[in-house]
């Protein structure tokens, strides 16, 4: 196709403001899909994604729209996630296209999400189409919404269109919009292959399934293709496009997105961020590519059944291959055996992954509280990363911690400032930037560590301002802090899978918060098992938990052996998902217990 | 009508002892639901027909059913003990009784001094009563009397009051009745430990030969699970296992001898059928949501009353399942429910890989079990389950 008649454009949004709806309504709109096929949010096709409601994985998608000018257009979109841990789906995205659609809730206005997308698309040089969605809700203010919107952007509110994504108003419009406003693609058609690597996904039968942009020359089946990063040559043996269903096209010309099969079944040999060129003639210079997805927290995953182990790490592999943002080294815990420290992007995803290996794998887990990476300076200079609190070197041999502080945007209707404020303080934030986007609601700036962003900050800040407040960060530098590991004790045994790493001054009350809510959590056993929290050799707080003294049905059942008996094995079942913990059952929700605990 | 019991060899042997229990496995005995109460107490999920609450079973029917059913067992027996639980057995006439005993004896026949045993209601005593149900045969009798302080018998929800436990319990005696027993719940939030002692010296003086002790559970389904879901106190773990650990003690000094969890008795008056239960024997059953267990099948009647009613109208066996046991899984049974008998389960093969399993041997480490004379036993009567679970999960087959 004429580059003149395409236009490539991710959808942008904060979490829930109607992306994956107004994908469906494009789809519909263009034919893309038949009537009966059609359902609800369509590209969240995977069972999590349609279970939670929320897109997790960027979707691709073709479709031709007939324009009012008689042309036809081939239009590329993506659509993408809006949860915070899966922003970085949202800039492989930007990197495909020329646009982006950048909508916003009519009833909530501008949330963090928003403007911390509207940023990306801004530096990657995108043109940007504002809109507001839900119009059709009654809570619906879709001029102040269209002012925030100006606002944050710089443009006028005549630009912003503004549609329902549920009932279908203002999409016409919108397709007609898309055609006028965004740019066409740039590339050379003529010039060498030089096509973008976006994201990829497996599949069992064809192997490694690469999303690209083409934004140079062309690519066709049969073409002898290089990967310019990794240097690795590989036949393309299928290209087309999705729509969403796999259409095999057998060519790909430059400003067009579609997909690559090299019938490689290892993803590590393809790369998302690498640049596809010809191996007879290759590009010089390969495309821009991406910084690897950070992990933000590392939590250590344990089979509760310890023969599970090669088990957790064919499914882990497995994962990989349509989640290349795990990472995962094998760890060995004293108290919990051989397992795997996984570095994850944020809470939702560590949820995620477990929930996935849990139910498609029929794993057995035990998590542990999740940490953030520190880097441990020692006595004699070197540096040492520590991802996990058990590996935190003794603090005779430390200079110091440093621990990684995070950018972070909260966006609050104005009388919940001071609230805000507070909350911050108490977990060691600094203040920065404050603006207004409206009167009403004000873009707060502060400086913070990720150790207390990743505990229960977003839900406090919620409850704090009743579900109004919204949250984004990134990566800022790394800082010194006064860090402890908090250990626990349970039977006078140090368990390392509950060490945590805390400030100092909140160290007294982490410790007898932890073996306060443990003492709740851990069941009593057969005896007295006393749970205590200790900072190197100091015992901070103690608590007990008492043998149990009736464990009995001490009544007649009327000789019905069989309904005891099944009672019996359901118990029994429930304590499966107990981990011995040295001679003491621990249920698996204990090991994630410092997530739960109230640390003020 | 039945001879006076004649002496038996078995009534010589301590109630705990392991000759008696190795007995009782070849025991035979009957289980005869009577579904009828005056109306349900709020603890209990029973298959009752609550007769306050209209819509009532005819009597008459309801034992023509259970002849019925009794015709439509297979062979069987002869029978060493007979019992009538409940429901509320001494809601029938004794008419009604004598018919289902004649059912039994001509369908399976009964052995020489076969115990008989039925549960009566304090309420619906009097000394006549006894005297039919001597004249019927029965030689055992348990009196739900369960508790000497009013005001736990007012917070159980029970329609008697102590006088007329006191009245049966001697009325019982006057008649004849070879062993008489009584039923107490402990653990009730409104009993004190004042109140369970006071409870306890009176079981202790009244006279009785048989005490079986129940602790008060929170059943789904019940006025008192609805009581404490919405914020009455609920019975506590820790009381119930001080009370028990108290009535072991004393009743221990009154010259009573635990033989399972909850029963205790007199020399000479274990209360058989109780005791094969536990110890694996069979048992043939009738009446609704009544329970049976023979040649390795457990089978279980509807609980239902229209239900039963209409598979006995249709010449059908009331069931609503029938579970058919391996040997190897009857042998899990039998060291499942034998845990519960202070005489423990035999040293069968099975039990033999509970003890040595990792398992069983922290819980005998913890001084929870203990195995002697080719016998497991639980030491710690209150931790029953938590060593019942364990070996249910010991792997049926050697491997
Ligand atoms: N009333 C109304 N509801 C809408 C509209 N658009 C979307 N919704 C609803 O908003 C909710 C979120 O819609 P999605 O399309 O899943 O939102 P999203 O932006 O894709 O969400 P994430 O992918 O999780 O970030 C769903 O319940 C939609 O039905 C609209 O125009 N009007
Ligand atoms: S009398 Fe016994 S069987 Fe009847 S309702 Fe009360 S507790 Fe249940
Ligand atoms: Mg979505």
């Amino acid at each position: 196709m004429d580059q003149s008649r395409i236009r490539n454009f991710s959808i942008i949004a904060h979490i829930d403001h109607g992306k994956s709806t107004l994908a469906d309504r494009l789809l519909e709109r263009t034919g893309a899909i038949a009537e009966r096929d059609m359902r609800d949010q369509l590209l969240d096709d995977m069972d999590l994604e349609r279970e939670r409601g929320i897109t997790i994985k960027a979707n691709a998608v073709r479709i031709d729209y007939d324009a009012k000018n008689g042309e036809r257009y081939e239009l590329n979109l993506i659509d993408t996630p809006g949860h915070v841990d899966f922003s970085y789906e949202v800039s492989r995205s930007l990197e495909a296209c020329e646009g982006a659609l950048l909508i916003v809730d009519a009833a909530q206005g501008v949330e963090a999400q928003t403007l911390a997308n509207a940023h990306l698309a801004i530096e990657s040089g995108l043109e940007i189409i504002p809109i507001v969605n839900k119009i059709d809700l009654p809570a619906a203010d879709p001029d102040r919404a269209a002012r925030e919107l100006a606002n944050i952007l710089g443009g006028s509110t005549d630009e912003v269109v503004r549609i329902s994504a549920k009932s279908g108003s203002g999409i016409d419009d919108l397709l007609e919009i898309i055609v006028d406003r965004l740019p066409t693609p740039i590339g050379d058609p003529d010039a060498p292959l030089r096509a973008l690597v976006f994201d990829s996904y497996y599949d069992t039968y064809r192997g490694v399934v690469a999303l690209i942009r083409v934004v140079d020359g062309s690519l066709t089946e049969g073409d002898r293709i290089r990967l310019m990063a990794s240097g690795q040559d590989l036949d393309a043996s299928e290209v087309g496009v999705r729509r969403p269903a796999i259409e095999r096209t057998g060519r790909l010309v430059a400003g067009e997105v579609g997909y690559l099969i090299t019938g490689v079944k290892d993803i590590d040999l393809i790369r998302v961020g690498d640049t596809v060129t010809q191996a007879g003639n290759a590009a010089s210079e390969p495309l821009e590519g991406y910084a690897e997805p950070k992990s933000m927290v590392f939590s250590g995953l344990f089979p509760t059944d310890g023969d599970d182990f090669e088990r957790l790490r064919e499914a882990l592999d497995k994962l990989r291959l349509n989640d290349s943002s795990l990472r995962y080294t094998a760890e060995t815990s004293r108290a919990l055996g051989f397992g795997f420290r996984v570095g994850f992007l944020g809470l939702l995803h560590m949820d995620i992954v477990r929930e996935r290996l849990e139910r498609e794998y029929d794993l057995d887990l035990v998590a542990t509280a999740p940490s953030v990476e520190y880097r441990a300076i020692l006595l004699d200079g070197s540096e040492q990363i520590v991802q996990s609190p058990q590996d935190l070197p003794s603090p005779g041999a430390l200079v110091t911690i440093e621990e990684p502080y995070m950018k972070v945007m909260i966006i609050t209707p104005s009388e919940y400032i001071g609230a805000v404020m507070e909350l911050v303080q108490t977990k060691r934030g600094e203040m920065g930037e404050m603006n207004y986007l409206s009167p009403e609601r004000v873009e707060l700036h502060y400086l913070m560590p990720l150790a207390e962003i990743v505990f229960d900050f977003f839900d406090t800040l919620k409850s704090r301002t009743r579900g109004y407040a919204s949250l984004d960060y990134e990566p800022d530098e790394y800082r010194p802090a006064d860090l402890v590991r908090v250990d626990i004790l349970l039977n006078a045994v140090s368990v390392d899978a509950f060490s945590t790493i805390v400030h100092k001054d909140r160290a007294y009350n982490y410790g007898k918060a932890m073996v306060h809510k443990l003492r709740e959590l851990i069941p009593r056993q057969q005896f007295d098992v006393p749970i205590q929290a200790a900072i190197g050799s100091r015992i901070i707080a103690r608590e007990t938990v008492k043998a149990k003294r009736k464990d009995v049905t001490a009544k007649c059942y009327g000789g019905d052996i069989t309904r005891k008996r099944k009672l019996l094995e359901r118990q029994k079942e429930g304590k499966k998902r107990m981990k011995m913990v040295g001679s003491v059952e621990v249920p698996q929700e204990a090991f994630i217990a410092a997530l739960k605990i109230d640390q003020d | 009508m039945r001879a006076p019991v004649s002496p038996d060899p078995a009534n010589g042997l301590a109630p705990d002892s392991a000759v008696l229990a190795d007995l009782a496995t070849e025991w035979k005995s009957a289980y005869v639901h009577v579904p009828f109460c005056r109306r349900r107490c709020p603890y209990c999920d029973f298959a009752i027909v609550d007769e306050s609450a209209g819509g009532a079973l005819d009597h008459g029917q309801y034992v023509e059913a259970l002849l019925s059913e009794i015709a439509m067992e297979s062979r069987f027996g002869p029978l060493d003990a007979v019992n009538f639980g409940g429901g509320t057995p001494s809601r029938l006439a004794p008419r009604y009784l004598v018919a289902v005993i004649e059912a039994l004896g001509e369908r399976f026949g009964m052995k020489d001094g076969a115990e008989m045993s039925l549960e009566v209601n304090p309420e619906d005593w009097s000394d006549e009563y006894g005297a039919a149900l001597v004249a019927a045969g029965f030689t055992r009798i348990s009196i739900g009397a369960q508790s000497f302080d009013s005001i736990v018998l007012e917070a159980l929800g029970r329609l008697h009051d102590v006088g007329l436990i006191e009245a049966a319990i001697s009325g019982a005696r006057s008649v004849g009745i070879r062993s008489v027993g009584i039923d107490l719940i402990f653990g009730h939030p409104g009993e004190t430990d004042e109140s369970w002692e006071r409870t306890i010296d009176r079981a202790m003086d009244v006279g009785v030969d048989h005490i079986s002790t129940y602790s008060l559970t929170v059943e789904p389904g019940t006025e008192l699970s609805r009581q404490v879901h919405s914020g009455a106190p609920a019975p506590d773990d820790d009381v119930q296992a001080d009370r028990y650990q108290r009535f072991e003690e004393v009743s221990r000094d009154g010259g009573f001898v635990r033989y399972e969890i909850s029963n205790h008795a007199k020399p000479g008056h274990v209360c058989r059928y109780n005791l094969a239960t536990w110890a694996h024997g069979e048992y043939v059953a009738f009446g609704i949501g009544a329970h049976d267990h023979r040649w390795g099948l457990r089978g279980r009647n509807h609980r239902r009353p229209d239900r039963y009613l209409e598979a006995i109208a249709a010449g059908k066996r009331p069931r609503v399942g029938i579970e058919n046991l391996t040997a190897p899984e009857q042998e899990r049974d039998q060291l499942m429910v034998g845990l519960r008998l202070t005489a423990g389960a035999p040293l069968t093969p099975t039990a033999q890989r509970f003890v040595s399993s990792a398992a069983g041997e922290r819980l005998i480490r913890a001084g929870i079990l203990e195995v002697v004379e080719e016998r497991v036993r639980v030491l710690k009567p209150m931790l029953t389950d938590t060593v019942a679970r364990e070996a249910l999960s010991v792997s049926l087959n050697d491997c």
